[in-house]
């Protein structure tokens, strides 16, 4: 990110008191551009961004310069297991890509390819069943694969946090949302325990919540989903990440409030530099308000490339019927079932190198014994025999 | 929060109803001569038409519905024959020995068995795991006087640490000045520390066979709650957000794993209840349970029937204090019709 | 999708899609299963055959033996009058499980046909045989059995009807429930199509679907059944000494506890909750062998 936007809302109020700091040291009057800082900080000392929000999202190539230098996030050879009855199956293997500062990156595939697990594994919630067996996942210096619990949980909620599918569930049904928020301020010390409900309402006023005073008071039940998805993403940015994954954060929500939920979570990490991963099975989500797409099959990342790269050239079979699926390049679900065959059966011990190779018209006889993974253009990768 | 009390007191009213109703046509509508149960084996022929008049059975059954209705406004359940006294001061004098036992034995077992419950269903297929599927397996097949007994065989007649299951307190020690009628209580606000001593060890081993009893389903249910908020999406936010496992377990899990497991309360309440009687008769505790055992055997009928009555109105106030709880937990509940 | 879900396409199918053939599956992946059924079949062998198998006369008192403890002639000892304890220990249960057996039929046949009617009709059926479950479970059950019992009259049979009763409000739920969500599906309009009338649906298209989760239902009332009723003839209604039944053998025992004789109070006893046990174990494990969520 190379300019900031003007300030949007002059009458936001005073910010959090990080803990430790008085309010005034911090305290940014309107229209007073506070330092861009996109370097990693410790907690608490990062000038808040959030509160000068853009009126509307960035063009995506805005915060592409700066992606390849030093990546945010840096996943490499990533691997998953689940131990299920019917044997191991293999969900995730040699999973591998970037999202740089201020980048954000589209995770796309259909159903049971391995997005979420993907998410999972990084933030280190996979359930008891799934294991991660190889990869590592550089974070700020740290292996997030590797990381102690007690480290993680110090990172999760902080320098990355989870937004997820279905609002409605996913928050805490018997508790006020104002307490939710202020759960994880206080965990990570952005508020002391007396200032943390003023400062929930405050973050709920910046995720554009009207009367949040009332609001921060009610429980998830007498929200509406779109409300909730705002609730979720102020717990989400209020310790101010340097990483934010979504995960498919408008499924469940109505569909006239999608496009706001989206425009609202891009726009807020853009305007505060945050990185964000977005998974999705909607290419057209992802060309709209993403840098970047990772496309998923079945456990294997197929191709990686910049957006227009993509929708112009794709280079992998597999993303090119996506987008042949809509000449107009909006896939959606429905779309991507119209694909022939199916996913392979990751429990069998004989999976072919190449996983698309079933439902492929391109397929070698390599494919079944090996599979090369190249950059074919400069910051596109595929992973095919047979490229286009 | 107040119409939902509000509505669960009409339930509660709707529910007492039909348990009048019930208990009436228990004694009125049966095969047989109500009068001659009413009277008792010994009675003559001319005693039992004489009751039968003086009872109004030979009014119509409407008729002697109001009768009943209106002798239960004013309190009277009729007379024991075996106590020569009105059922309702029997049942009064008795209530205090049988809720201190009951009552007890619910804390001691709802004390072991959520965080008993909880540790299993943290740690899947854990040591702690295996044990509680084991107790709450064995638990529900252990009949309740079967335990009692062999408590008091083990801890009294071998080991010898209990005393003689004979009743509430030892007959060298008078019970404590009356103030809530509970011994525990009374003789610590008497600060008669003796006497305290002596209800307590008397309570031991009826609280515990009671507590093992009511362990199983609160368990159970408890295990079974928190395995299926622990998979829940909000506790997954919860992890998400790094906040402390305990902050996730307790505010996060426990707290919405409890509504399930107070629903169970009104179960475990109706066992309990039935098993209260069962132990009373164990270590022949003077509460209301053994005395309809007693009243039972001697064909007694207005005290067991003073008795079920009693009991039904209790559970039906209790079943209401657990709709208000649920209320006080879930604000879903206060809203919802 | 969740992190709970593997992400795995449609699995291979189970080994053996039939019904015997998961059952089968479910014995060998929960042994305790195969050990309630061998432990109920040991339970059907002594209710049928109790008293041919007896060493001894169960009513048969020998003062010149009374109280003695267990040993080679007496396995279970002799309680107060000399009589064999393990004679009858055996002899009783057949009286225990035909009083289990007797009020689960009962309750299955009220209950469930009400709970189906509910079901079915709606209306003004649903709310009478709602009200009449709610009545019944206002009580703690226990006492109402108590009471029921008090009321009818000290007898065998109005322990079977009592036990019955109380456990009425259970099945009614469960056969309305079950028949509620099957009420309108296409099977049933298919058979009002052919002309069925209603009672033909309920009894021939309803009932038979309902049955598994019923006859699971029956399993792990069985064990409740028989808990009940011993606890009734415990505080001495129903059974009438000197009936061999576990609950009264344990009353009389009981006495006997606090001066160290053991014996008569403990193995009919144990006899009564390796009964129980079995039964939960079982109910236990067909729902595993009926649930299709279990079924994978």
């Amino acid at each position: 990110m190379s300019e900031r936007p003007p300030r949007a809302d002059p009458a936001v109020p005073p910010q959090l008191t990080p803990a430790g700091g008085p309010a005034a040291d911090l305290a940014v009057e309107p229209g007073e551009a506070p330092p861009l800082d996109t370097a990693p900080t410790p907690p608490g000392t990062a000038p808040n961004l959030l509160d000068s929000l853009p009126p509307g999202p960035i063009p995506p190539a805005a915060a592409f310069s700066a992606a390849q230098a030093e990546p945010c996030l840096a996943v490499r050879d990533l691997a998953v297991s689940f131990r299920t009855r019917g044997g191991t199956v293999k969900a995730l293997e040699q999973v591998g890509f970037t999202v740089g500062r201020g980048e954000i990156v589209a995770l796309v595939g259909e159903s049971g390819s391995g997005k979420s697990v993907t998410a999972y594994a990084l933030m280190g919630i996979l359930d008891a069943a799934g294991e991660v067996t190889a990869g590592t996942a550089q974070f700020g210096g740290t292996d997030l694969l590797h990381a102690p619990e007690r480290t993680l949980r110090g990172i999760r909620g902080r320098d990355i946090s989870m937004i997820f599918q279905n609002p409605r569930t996913a928050l805490n049904p018997i508790r006020p949302v104002g307490k939710q928020i202020a759960d994880v301020l206080i965990r990570h010390g952005g508020a002391g325990r007396r200032e943390a409900p003023a400062a929930a309402i405050e973050m709920l006023r910046r995720v554009r919540i009207t009367d949040p005073e009332r609001r921060a008071r009610a429980y998830p039940y007498e929200m509406s989903g779109g409300m909730c998805q705002r609730v979720m993403i102020a717990i989400a940015l209020a310790c101010r990440p340097k990483l934010l994954i979504a995960d498919e954060p408008t499924t469940g929500i109505d569909v006239t409030t999608q496009a706001v939920i989206m425009d609202l979570l891009t726009g807020l990490a853009r305007e505060s530099g945050v990185s964000a991963l977005v998974i999705t099975h909607d290419l057209a989500l992802a060309s709209e308000y993403c840098d970047r797409v990772v496309v998923m099959h079945a456990g294997h990342v197929v191709e990686d490339a910049p957006v227009r790269d993509l929708f112009a050239h794709p280079r992998h079979p597999y993303t090119a019927r996506l987008l042949a699926a809509t000449p107009t390049g909006h896939a959606s679900l429905a779309d991507l079932a119209s694909i022939p065959g199916s996913l392979p059966d990751l429990r069998r011990p004989d999976l072919p190198a190449c996983r698309y190779i079933g439902r492929c018209d391109r397929a070698l006889d390599s494919c079944q014994v090996s599979l090369q993974r190249r950059e074919i253009a400069p910051s596109h990768l595929v992973a095919c025999n047979n490229p286009l | 929060m107040g119409a939902m009390i509000l509505r669960r007191l009409a339930v509660a009213v709707f529910s007492l109803i039909g348990v009048v109703v019930i208990t009436f046509a228990l004694t009125r509508v049966l095969p047989g001569d109500t009068a001659a149960y009413f009277a008792g084996p010994a009675a003559s022929r001319e005693a039992i038409e004489q009751l039968r008049h003086s009872l109004g059975l030979d009014k119509p059954a409407a008729e002697q519905f109001a009768d009943y209705v209106a002798a239960l406004a004013r309190g009277d359940l009729g007379n024991s024959l075996t106590t020569g006294q009105p059922v309702l001061s029997d049942l009064l004098s008795r209530l205090p020995a049988s809720a201190e036992l009951t009552l007890l034995g619910l804390l001691v077992s709802l004390a072991i068995a959520i965080p008993f419950g909880i540790l299993a269903a943290v740690k899947p297929g854990s040591f702690v795991d295996h044990a509680c599927r084991l107790v709450t397996t064995a638990g529900v097949s252990l009949p309740v006087f079967f335990t009692g007994l062999l408590l008091v065989y083990v801890f009294y007649f071998i080991l010898g640490w209990a005393p003689a299951p004979l009743g509430r307190l030892d007959v060298f020690l008078s019970a404590p000045p009356t103030v809530t009628g509970f011994f525990l209580i009374d003789s610590a606000l008497a600060g008669d520390w003796e006497t305290f001593r002596g209800a307590l060890s008397q309570l031991v081993l009826p609280v515990l066979t009671l507590a093992i009893f009511a362990l199983a389903p609160i368990a159970r249910m408890t295990r079974a709650a928190m395995l299926a908020v622990l998979t829940s999406d909000f506790v997954r936010t919860a992890r998400a957000s790094g906040l402390t496992p305990w902050s996730v377990l307790i505010t996060y899990a426990f707290r919405n794993a409890l509504l399930p497991v107070v629903t169970t309360l009104g179960m475990v309440f109706s066992f309990l209840l039935g098993a209260n009687v069962l132990v009373e008769k164990v270590f022949a505790w003077p509460g209301i349970g053994s005395y309809a055992i007693e009243a039972l055997i001697a064909s007694d009928f207005a005290p067991v029937q003073g008795f079920v009555l009693a009991m039904a109105v209790m559970y039906v106030l209790l079943n209401l204090l657990i709709d208000v709880l649920q209320g006080l937990i879930d604000p879903r509940a206060r809203t919802a019709t | 999708m969740s992190a709970s879900t593997a992400p795995a396409p449609a699995p291979a199918s189970p080994p053996g899609s039939t019904l015997l053939g998961h059952a089968r599956y479910v014995v060998a992946e929960n042994p305790v299963t195969g050990l309630a059924f061998g432990m109920a079949i040991l339970l059907v062998v002594a209710a049928l055959f109790g008293q041919w198998i007896a060493p001894y006369d169960p009513l048969a008192s020998d003062t010149a033996a009374a109280l003695q403890g267990p040993s080679a002639a007496h396995w279970f000892g002799t309680d107060q009058l000399g009589r064999d304890i393990l004679s009858r220990v055996l002899v009783a249960t057949s009286l225990d499980l035909r009083i289990a057996v007797f009020s689960v039929a009962l309750v299955f046949a009220l209950g469930g046909l009400a709970g189906l009617a509910a079901g079915y009709f709606g209306g003004w059926v649903d709310m009478v045989v709602g009200r009449l479950a709610d009545v019944i479970m206002a009580f703690p059950l226990f006492v109402l059995a108590m009471g029921i019992v008090a009321a009818l009259g000290n007898t065998v049979t109005n322990i079977v009807i009592a036990t019955a009763i109380i456990n009425f409000p259970l099945y009614a739920r469960i056969a309305r429930a079950e028949t509620r969500q099957r009420a309108e599906a296409g099977f049933v309009e298919a058979a009002r199509l052919c002309g069925h009338g209603n009672l033909s649906i309920l009894l021939t298209q309803l009932l038979p679907n309902i049955m598994p989760i019923m006859v699971v239902q029956m399993s792990l009332t069985m064990g409740y059944a028989i808990l009940n009723a011993a606890g009734l003839s415990f505080i001495g209604l129903g059974v009438r000494p000197p009936t061999p039944e576990w609950g009264i053998m344990v009353a009389e025992g009981a006495s006997f506890i606090v001066s160290g004789e053991w014996w008569i109070a403990l193995f009919p006893g144990l006899a009564l909750m390796f009964a129980v046990f079995c039964f939960n174990l079982l109910g236990d494990g067909l729902r595993d062998v009926i649930d299709p969520r279990k079924r994978t």
